[in-house]
Protein backbone atom coordinates (compact mmCIF):
# COMPACT_ATOMS: atom_id res chain seq x y z
CA UNK A 1 0.00 0.00 0.00
CA UNK A 2 3.13 2.62 0.77
CA UNK A 3 4.39 1.46 -2.14
CA UNK A 4 1.79 2.12 -4.09
CA UNK A 5 1.45 5.38 -2.62
CA UNK A 6 4.88 5.93 -3.11
CA UNK A 7 4.50 5.67 -6.89
CA UNK A 8 1.36 7.72 -6.99
CA UNK A 9 3.27 10.98 -5.98
CA UNK A 10 6.45 9.89 -7.28
CA UNK A 11 4.57 9.65 -10.77
CA UNK A 12 2.99 13.33 -10.06
CA UNK A 13 5.94 14.85 -9.32
CA UNK A 14 7.70 13.55 -12.37
CA UNK A 15 5.03 14.64 -14.80
CA UNK A 16 4.81 18.19 -12.91
CA UNK A 17 8.37 18.00 -13.45
CA UNK A 18 8.42 17.56 -16.88
CA UNK A 19 5.37 20.03 -17.16
CA UNK A 20 8.02 22.43 -15.66
CA UNK A 21 10.54 22.05 -17.99
CA UNK A 22 8.43 21.84 -21.06
CA UNK A 23 5.59 24.11 -20.74
CA UNK A 24 5.30 27.21 -23.21
CA UNK A 25 3.88 29.59 -20.69
CA UNK A 26 6.16 30.33 -17.40
CA UNK A 27 2.99 30.97 -15.31
CA UNK A 28 2.10 27.12 -16.11
CA UNK A 29 5.87 26.04 -15.23
CA UNK A 30 5.71 28.07 -12.40
CA UNK A 31 1.83 26.33 -11.54
CA UNK A 32 3.66 22.84 -12.07
CA UNK A 33 6.56 23.30 -9.81
CA UNK A 34 4.35 24.15 -6.96
CA UNK A 35 2.50 20.62 -7.56
CA UNK A 36 6.22 19.15 -7.61
CA UNK A 37 7.08 21.07 -4.27
CA UNK A 38 4.12 19.62 -2.95
CA UNK A 39 4.49 15.64 -4.06
CA UNK A 40 8.42 16.60 -2.27
CA UNK A 41 6.52 17.30 0.76
CA UNK A 42 4.49 14.23 0.93
CA UNK A 43 7.75 13.14 0.30
CA UNK A 44 9.07 14.03 3.19
CA UNK A 45 6.22 13.14 5.87
CA UNK A 46 6.94 9.64 4.28
CA UNK A 47 10.44 9.97 5.35
CA UNK A 48 9.48 11.06 8.92
CA UNK A 49 10.52 14.67 8.59
CA UNK A 50 7.20 16.70 8.98
CA UNK A 51 9.29 19.97 10.29
CA UNK A 52 10.77 20.06 6.37
CA UNK A 53 7.64 19.38 4.73
CA UNK A 54 6.16 22.04 6.46
CA UNK A 55 9.29 24.68 5.82
CA UNK A 56 9.17 23.32 2.15
CA UNK A 57 5.19 24.26 1.86
CA UNK A 58 5.83 27.88 3.50
CA UNK A 59 9.27 28.82 1.94
CA UNK A 60 9.20 26.98 -1.48
CA UNK A 61 5.74 27.01 -2.36
CA UNK A 62 4.58 29.89 -0.42
CA UNK A 63 7.65 32.26 -0.73
CA UNK A 64 10.17 31.33 -3.33
CA UNK A 65 7.06 31.01 -5.76
CA UNK A 66 4.97 33.81 -4.79
CA UNK A 67 8.28 35.93 -5.69
CA UNK A 68 8.56 34.61 -9.12
CA UNK A 69 5.21 34.58 -10.11
CA UNK A 70 5.16 38.18 -9.44
CA UNK A 71 8.64 38.87 -11.82
CA UNK A 72 6.67 36.81 -14.08
CA UNK A 73 3.49 39.32 -13.85
CA UNK A 74 5.65 42.48 -13.66
CA UNK A 75 7.52 41.36 -16.77
CA UNK A 76 4.62 40.10 -18.88
CA UNK A 77 6.32 37.94 -20.80
CA UNK A 78 4.62 36.12 -24.13
CA UNK A 79 5.71 32.54 -25.04
CA UNK A 80 8.96 31.16 -25.60
CA UNK A 81 9.48 31.06 -30.05
CA UNK A 82 10.68 28.16 -31.20
CA UNK A 83 13.92 26.21 -30.39
CA UNK A 84 16.29 24.50 -32.53
CA UNK A 85 15.92 21.16 -32.75
CA UNK A 86 20.14 20.85 -32.24
CA UNK A 87 19.47 22.74 -28.69
CA UNK A 88 16.89 20.25 -27.64
CA UNK A 89 19.35 17.23 -28.56
CA UNK A 90 22.30 18.76 -26.52
CA UNK A 91 19.76 19.16 -23.57
CA UNK A 92 18.48 15.78 -24.43
CA UNK A 93 21.79 14.19 -24.55
CA UNK A 94 23.47 16.55 -21.20
CA UNK A 95 20.23 15.35 -19.08
CA UNK A 96 20.56 11.47 -19.96
CA UNK A 97 24.35 11.95 -18.93
CA UNK A 98 23.61 13.13 -15.79
CA UNK A 99 20.91 10.63 -15.06
CA UNK A 100 23.29 8.05 -16.10
CA UNK A 101 26.16 8.91 -13.80
CA UNK A 102 23.42 9.63 -10.89
CA UNK A 103 21.94 5.73 -10.75
CA UNK A 104 25.81 4.83 -11.70
CA UNK A 105 26.65 6.33 -8.51
CA UNK A 106 23.13 4.94 -6.39
CA UNK A 107 23.85 1.23 -7.80
CA UNK A 108 27.48 1.06 -6.90
CA UNK A 109 27.34 3.15 -3.37
CA UNK A 110 26.51 1.66 -0.29
CA UNK A 111 24.61 2.86 2.19
CA UNK A 112 23.23 0.02 4.48
CA UNK A 113 26.63 1.71 6.71
CA UNK A 114 27.01 4.34 10.03
CA UNK A 115 23.35 4.12 11.26
CA UNK A 116 22.82 7.00 13.55
CA UNK A 117 20.94 6.91 16.76
CA UNK A 118 18.28 9.18 15.56
CA UNK A 119 15.37 6.74 14.54
CA UNK A 120 11.79 6.78 13.55
CA UNK A 121 10.75 5.98 17.29
CA UNK A 122 13.04 8.98 18.34
CA UNK A 123 11.56 11.14 16.19
CA UNK A 124 8.20 10.34 16.87
CA UNK A 125 9.30 10.08 20.81
CA UNK A 126 10.93 13.70 20.86
CA UNK A 127 9.20 15.51 18.16
CA UNK A 128 10.73 16.09 14.86
CA UNK A 129 11.00 20.14 15.43
CA UNK A 130 12.87 19.74 18.93
CA UNK A 131 15.29 17.33 16.77
CA UNK A 132 16.30 19.61 14.01
CA UNK A 133 16.51 22.84 16.48
CA UNK A 134 18.99 20.88 19.24
CA UNK A 135 21.09 20.33 16.45
CA UNK A 136 21.07 23.93 15.04
CA UNK A 137 21.45 26.20 17.55
CA UNK A 138 24.03 24.11 19.56
CA UNK A 139 25.87 21.76 16.59
CA UNK A 140 25.16 23.94 14.02
CA UNK A 141 25.24 27.80 15.16
CA UNK A 142 27.89 29.00 13.02
CA UNK A 143 26.21 28.23 10.11
CA UNK A 144 23.03 29.48 11.37
CA UNK A 145 24.21 33.16 11.89
CA UNK A 146 25.88 32.95 8.52
CA UNK A 147 22.69 32.40 6.70
CA UNK A 148 21.34 35.05 8.48
CA UNK A 149 23.81 37.35 7.49
CA UNK A 150 23.91 36.25 4.15
CA UNK A 151 20.31 36.96 3.98
CA UNK A 152 20.42 40.19 4.44
CA UNK A 153 23.32 40.89 2.41
CA UNK A 154 20.78 39.54 -0.56
CA UNK A 155 18.36 41.87 1.18
CA UNK A 156 19.88 44.86 0.94
CA UNK A 157 21.02 43.59 -2.66
CA UNK A 158 18.04 42.96 -4.08
CA UNK A 159 16.69 46.48 -3.11
CA UNK A 160 19.41 48.00 -4.60
CA UNK A 161 19.58 46.02 -8.01
CA UNK A 162 15.66 47.00 -8.40
CA UNK A 163 15.92 50.48 -7.48
CA UNK A 164 15.15 52.68 -10.83
CA UNK A 165 18.72 54.68 -11.03
CA UNK A 166 20.41 51.42 -11.58
CA UNK B 1 8.88 -1.88 0.96
CA UNK B 2 10.32 1.49 -0.05
CA UNK B 3 13.89 1.79 0.27
CA UNK B 4 16.42 4.27 -0.11
CA UNK B 5 17.21 3.22 -3.46
CA UNK B 6 13.63 4.13 -4.31
CA UNK B 7 13.78 8.00 -3.31
CA UNK B 8 17.58 8.21 -4.64
CA UNK B 9 16.59 7.16 -7.95
CA UNK B 10 13.26 9.46 -8.03
CA UNK B 11 15.47 12.38 -7.00
CA UNK B 12 17.87 11.82 -9.75
CA UNK B 13 15.51 11.55 -12.21
CA UNK B 14 13.94 15.14 -10.92
CA UNK B 15 17.41 16.18 -11.30
CA UNK B 16 18.06 15.15 -14.48
CA UNK B 17 14.93 16.96 -15.82
CA UNK B 18 16.18 20.08 -14.09
CA UNK B 19 19.56 19.71 -16.02
CA UNK B 20 17.46 19.27 -19.42
CA UNK B 21 15.43 22.11 -18.56
CA UNK B 22 18.39 24.38 -17.60
CA UNK B 23 20.18 23.22 -21.31
CA UNK B 24 17.19 24.09 -22.87
CA UNK B 25 15.27 26.81 -22.36
CA UNK B 26 16.02 30.02 -23.32
CA UNK B 27 13.94 32.05 -20.68
CA UNK B 28 15.63 33.41 -17.92
CA UNK B 29 12.48 32.71 -15.02
CA UNK B 30 11.77 29.03 -16.46
CA UNK B 31 15.56 28.30 -16.31
CA UNK B 32 15.51 29.95 -12.43
CA UNK B 33 12.46 27.34 -11.63
CA UNK B 34 14.25 24.45 -13.33
CA UNK B 35 17.62 25.74 -11.22
CA UNK B 36 14.54 25.20 -8.09
CA UNK B 37 13.49 21.79 -9.47
CA UNK B 38 17.47 20.58 -9.07
CA UNK B 39 17.84 22.24 -5.93
CA UNK B 40 14.76 20.74 -4.77
CA UNK B 41 16.02 16.77 -5.98
CA UNK B 42 18.98 17.27 -3.93
CA UNK B 43 17.10 18.34 -0.88
CA UNK B 44 14.72 14.89 -1.77
CA UNK B 45 18.28 12.86 -1.55
CA UNK B 46 19.75 14.79 1.67
CA UNK B 47 16.66 14.03 3.56
CA UNK B 48 16.03 10.10 2.19
CA UNK B 49 19.65 9.94 3.50
CA UNK B 50 19.76 11.77 6.68
CA UNK B 51 16.43 9.11 7.80
CA UNK B 52 18.04 6.07 6.24
CA UNK B 53 21.21 6.67 8.71
CA UNK B 54 19.57 8.29 11.60
CA UNK B 55 21.19 11.51 11.41
CA UNK B 56 20.24 14.88 11.49
CA UNK B 57 22.86 16.69 9.80
CA UNK B 58 21.49 16.27 6.53
CA UNK B 59 18.37 17.62 7.44
CA UNK B 60 20.02 20.46 8.81
CA UNK B 61 21.64 21.02 5.58
CA UNK B 62 18.11 20.97 3.32
CA UNK B 63 17.67 23.91 6.01
CA UNK B 64 20.73 25.58 4.66
CA UNK B 65 19.72 25.43 1.01
CA UNK B 66 16.43 26.36 1.62
CA UNK B 67 17.90 30.08 2.84
CA UNK B 68 20.57 30.01 0.15
CA UNK B 69 17.93 29.58 -2.53
CA UNK B 70 16.04 32.38 -1.37
CA UNK B 71 18.83 34.57 -1.21
CA UNK B 72 19.36 33.60 -4.97
CA UNK B 73 15.71 33.94 -5.87
CA UNK B 74 16.20 37.48 -4.58
CA UNK B 75 19.31 38.32 -5.97
CA UNK B 76 18.10 36.62 -9.27
CA UNK B 77 14.70 38.23 -9.97
CA UNK B 78 16.39 41.74 -9.32
CA UNK B 79 19.10 41.27 -11.36
CA UNK B 80 16.31 40.22 -14.26
CA UNK B 81 14.32 43.05 -13.42
CA UNK B 82 16.73 45.08 -14.12
CA UNK B 83 18.05 43.07 -17.43
CA UNK B 84 14.39 44.03 -18.70
CA UNK B 85 14.56 47.38 -17.50
CA UNK B 86 17.20 47.78 -19.90
CA UNK B 87 16.91 45.10 -22.82
CA UNK B 88 13.38 44.54 -22.58
CA UNK B 89 13.26 40.86 -22.59
CA UNK B 90 15.14 38.15 -20.48
CA UNK B 91 15.96 35.68 -23.08
CA UNK B 92 19.14 34.42 -22.34
CA UNK B 93 20.45 34.34 -25.79
CA UNK B 94 20.02 38.40 -25.82
CA UNK B 95 22.90 38.52 -23.24
CA UNK B 96 25.73 38.35 -24.82
CA UNK B 97 27.85 41.56 -23.82
CA UNK B 98 30.59 40.03 -22.45
CA UNK B 99 30.76 37.04 -25.43
CA UNK B 100 33.38 37.82 -28.31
Amino acid sequence: MEVLFFYLVALVAVLSGLIVVTAKSPVNSALALVNTFFCLAVFYVMLHAPFMAAIQIMVYAGAIMVLILFVIMLLNMGVEPHKKPTHIAWGAIGGTLVLLVSILFIQRGDTARAVGNISKDVVLREGHTALIGKAMFVDFLLPFEIASILLLVAIVGAVILAKKEV
Amino acid sequence: MITVGHYLVLSAILFAMGTFGVLTRRNAIVIFMCIELMLNAVNLSFIALSSHLGNMDGQIFVFFVMAVAAAEAAVGLALMITFFRNKETIEVDDVNLLKW
